[in-house]
């Protein structure tokens, strides 16, 4: 199969880059963009580690091609802060221990914005929250601090003055 | 009591590699990337036991974009292990020369220009193998008939341990109740998310820098030159963010190796990245065991003897799974004083993966075994089990015979604790049952198996002009946090903020030797020579500070939120920076630098200190499926002082999500010597819908030998949870949970068992 030109948006600057069509999203954003904060940790679409947002979805970047993202808009975790500024989720997990090894991380904190964006001004329930992250394994923490972060966001403590 | 007088320790800090980790800037080996850099893959045997007759690499090298291929033929055949000291224990070649002992180890390696080649080029590897008869357990694996999986080595037992005190017939002589059970306990995978990976990049200089995902960044360096027939100083590991460990990264694994063999052959860097299947199968797990235990007791309760036999699977090979052997008949006997206990430990060798340490070394299946048939003595003899486990329980000042001093002990505290919990919870509905869970766990291993020559912990802090403080420490950050519990400390002892000290570890060219992450060892051990380097800078500080503020000497002075003072009069001083910057002048422009150590002198045979614990699993069972709700665990703990309250939480609650795993949901089936589910899909770990609520009650001990009184947090919680849960199965539905992890299938047949008997 020959390569083709992918033209697509990370983080609001747009990339053209030349792939092979069988590349993954994941791979793309991490081999050809360069941005690593992205990571991989399985190859089942198990893990969650590659989770990235496109159009403001969340989605895990192993499980789609990058081909299918032509013109779409990615947010990866580099994407979450605003020059230097951290994002409320990105605050909320400093403050709540939500890591450890942090190689979930980038994932977590993508499932957790795409589900607090898509709350708005909605109070999810404790499940919600816990199921807004189903998807995402973590090995160290036990979730119950990453779940802390987003309630706490949700409930409006990291708002803006 | 003057211990608690802190301005840093114990107050609520963010990691200081947290924003790191939030943004997406911290690199792991997973990451690293140099020019020119080659990819490497590695071929797996697919046999559990076969000798290796030829392997004819040449048309693999023929495909465009391959750079080499290795096998064992092109290594220096050198039979490794991390017990350095006890030749017969170093027993692994990675890129075995004769045959291969379990399904996935390495027989070649690749290198190319991408991933993609050197994977296509595995398959153009001809092996040719005689396949030889496998055994797969230890209990099979010890018959005369078995097949021997390592020349010379009898009955496959790989290493023996035996450990006693006290009489045990006389013992059991003075029981009014003896009981015996045979358990089982199952392997876990660590499932780090970062796989194993390296990056080794070997120069014409003749040395070698090897990027990689390490528990000890010592142990590899020194280990890695051993194997590569190089000198420690000319092997440079470089640990940058780690993604997880748990116990399954200090040994050499196949990534390390075979990329280091190929960079050594092509002067070139390649980076090897372990797939998740890989990393399953070909890397090593918490280590299977089967434990008799046969206990006497006292009418009233008292305990007078245990004797236990425990049979492990140690897998093809060695590894720290001689160190597990030890530590899990150690902590089988914990945390109670049995007038009398023998325990004969035997590692089995098997045609499976190796199995390791993880995460409680040993403790969870020993403490499955041990808490579990406590709570079914006490039920046949009518006895309370809080009350039990206080009468027998460990106190301040006790002697487990010849193996350890017990110096700071709050179990009785965590039982009262526990008891109170439970209790305030009432009749539970149907169903539903609570069990607890005692345990202690060390903060250290003392022994030295690896034969370093290093102390065991090294520090050194230098201080800048304007005060601000590099500290070089060779301890291992994997995720738990231990560059900011050293920064904690290096803050609280010099006087300073947090934010003024940088930490550099995990880089064996600039840092001190470590043995690094394992055993719980790093806040005491790495904890104290961070303390100790700190207060040597800080002395000399203080010598000019006299000097300047022109002081009586029968005055105290120290440092705090970076005031020099009087402690007398904290009003009188000056400002630390304006100190430091004097002090350099005085110097003749010498920055001021300290250095402190650790190696642990008459602590007796396991560790210097130990932390005790109480856990309690409330959990439901439906009888008809036999699948497990958990609602809540509860934990009472005694860590000594607490260094990093939000740290000391995350280790709690991911040890209870990681322990719970290995209770009901973690296994690792295998069939033929194949492991049947190598992938998240059907491996299953907590996800987090069935995490339960978590909480803690600390208490409060003092641990001399701890830097500030603490001593080991997180590891020794993973140990009480899978004894606690088949407790809460047993209160719920009287039945004996006697095989991990208790899953659906076994609750059902338990169930059926008991109704077959009730007949």
């Amino acid at each position: 199969m020959k390569k083709q030109v992918l033209t697509f948006r990370v983080n609001g600057d747009e990339y053209e880059i030349l792939i092979h069509p069988k590349t993954l999203l994941a791979d793309a954003i991490r081999e050809h963009v360069g941005l690593t904060g992205t990571k991989r940790g399985c190859d089942t679409v198990s893990c969650g580690a590659c989770t990235v947002m496109v159009n403001g979805m969340s989605v895990k970047s192993c499980s789609v091609l990058a081909i299918q993202c032509e013109g779409m808009d990615i947010t990866t975790v580099e994407g979450l802060e605003e020059n230097g500024k951290l994002s409320p989720i990105q605050r909320a997990f400093l403050d709540n221990g939500s890591y450890q090894c942090g190689f979930c991380t980038p994932g977590m904190l993508m499932s957790s914005t795409a589900f607090l964006n898509e709350m708005g001004d909605k109070k999810p329930s404790e499940e919600e929250i816990r199921e807004s992250i189903e998807g995402n394994i973590c090995r160290c923490t036990g979730y119950n601090s990453i779940v802390r972060a987003i309630d706490a966001v949700a409930q409006g403590k990291y708002k803006e003055e | 009591m003057s211990h608690k007088k802190f301005s840093v320790i114990n107050t609520p800090v963010h990691n200081i590699d947290g924003i790191a980790k939030v943004t997406g800037r911290a690199t792991y080996t997973f990451d690293v990337k140099l020019p020119g850099m080659l990819y490497g893959k590695i071929l797996r045997s697919p046999h559990p036991h076969a000798k290796i007759i030829n392997i004819d690499t040449t048309r693999a090298m023929e495909l465009p974009g391959v750079h080499a291929v290795v096998t064992g033929k092109d290594t220096l055949g050198i039979k490794q292990g991390i017990w350095r000291r006890y030749e017969e224990l170093c027993d692994e070649q990675i890129l075995p020369l004769e045959k291969v002992r379990y399904i996935g180890e390495p027989v070649a390696a690749v290198a190319a220009v991408t991933e993609e080649i050197a994977e296509a080029a595995l398959d153009l590897i001809d092996v040719e193998y005689e396949v030889l008869p496998a055994v797969y357990e230890p209990l099979e694996a010890i018959k005369k008939d078995a097949p021997t999986i390592h020349e010379g080595v009898e009955r496959n037992i790989n290493v023996t341990r035996h450990i006693e005190w006290g009489d045990v017939d006389e013992g059991f002589e003075q029981a009014d109740y003896i009981r015996e059970d045979w358990f089982k306990c199952s392997g876990q995978h660590h499932m780090c998310m970062e796989t194993r990976a390296a990056v080794s990049n070997f120069t014409p200089e003749g040395k070698l820098t090897v990027w990689t995902s390490t528990q000890s960044a010592y142990y590899h360096q020194a280990l890695l030159a051993g194997v590569f027939g190089l000198r420690e100083g000319d092997v440079r590991i470089l640990a940058p963010y780690v993604g997880g460990g748990f116990g399954g990264k200090f040994e050499i694994d196949s990534a390390q190796f075979c990329s280091g063999i190929l960079s050594m052959k092509l002067h070139k860097p390649v980076k090897i990245v372990l797939t998740r299947e890989e990393d399953f199968i070909a890397s090593k797990r918490r280590t299977p065991m089967f434990y008799y235990v046969r206990t006497g007791m006292k009418k009233d309760g008292t305990f007078v003897a245990r004797e236990s036999r425990m049979f492990s699977n140690g897998g093809a090979y060695t590894g720290m799974g001689a160190t597990a052997l030890y530590l899990s008949g150690f902590f089988h006997s914990f945390p109670y004083k049995w007038q009398s206990y023998p325990y004969d430990g035997y590692r089995v060798y098997t045609n499976t993966m190796p199995s390791t340490s993880m995460r409680g070394f040993g403790a969870p299946q020993a403490m499955f075994c041990s808490e579990q048939q406590i709570d079914w003595m006490c039920a046949d003899l009518g006895l309370d089990p809080f009350e039990v486990r206080r009468k027998n329980g460990h106190t301040e000042g006790y002697e487990v015979p010849g193996q350890a001093f017990i110096a700071s002990c709050g179990l009785e505290q965590c039982i009262n604790e526990i008891e109170k919990w439970v209790k305030s919870k009432g009749k539970l509905p149907a169903n539903r049952g609570i069990g607890i869970s005692s345990c202690g766990f060390m903060s250290g291993g003392i022994f030295n198996w690896f034969d370093s020559p290093y102390s065991f912990s090294s520090a050194v802090i230098t201080i800048n002009v304007d005060g601000t403080v590099e500290l070089h420490v060779g301890c291992q950050d994997i995720g738990q946090g231990s560059n900011t519990t050293m920064a904690i400390i290096a803050a609280e002892t010099l006087g300073v903020k947090v934010e003024d000290i940088r930490v550099h570890s995990g880089d064996t060219a600039h840092c001190p030797a470590d043995l690094g992450a394992w055993g719980s060892r790093q806040t005491l051990m790495a904890g104290n020579a961070v303390k100790m380097a700190c207060e040597d800078a800080k002395k000399q500080l203080l010598e000019f500070a006299y000097a300047e503020m022109g002081i009586n000497i029968v005055y105290d002075l120290d440092i705090k939120d970076r005031w020099v003072h009087i402690v007398a009069r904290p009003e009188r001083g000056m400002k630390y920076e304006d100190l430091v910057k004097k002090a350099l002048r005085a110097k003749d422009g010498q920055r001021i630098m300290g250095r402190g150590y650790y190696t642990p002198h008459r602590k007796g045979m396991i560790s210097p200190a130990y932390s005790y614990m109480m856990q309690a699993v409330d959990a439901e069972i439906d009888p008809e499926t036999g699948k497990i709700k958990i609602h809540e665990v509860m934990t009472a703990h005694d860590c000594g002082q607490p260094i990093n309250p939000l740290g000391l939480i995350g280790q709690l609650e991911g040890a209870a999500s990681m322990a719970l795993g290995y209770a009901y949901l973690e296994d690792m089936p295998f069939e033929d010597g194949k492991m049947m589910n190598p992938n998240l899909v059907d491996y299953k770990v907590i996800r987090a819908p069935e995490m339960p609520k978590t909480d803690i009650i600390e208490i409060d001990t003092y641990e001399p030998e701890g830097p500030y009184g603490a001593k080991e947090a997180g590891e020794g919680l993973t140990n009480p949870t899978a004894a606690a849960l088949g407790n809460a199965v047993f209160n719920a539905l009287g039945i004996q949970m006697k095989e991990l992890p208790i899953t659906p299938e076994r609750v059902r047949k338990a169930l059926a068992e008991k109704k077959e008997a009730q007949k």
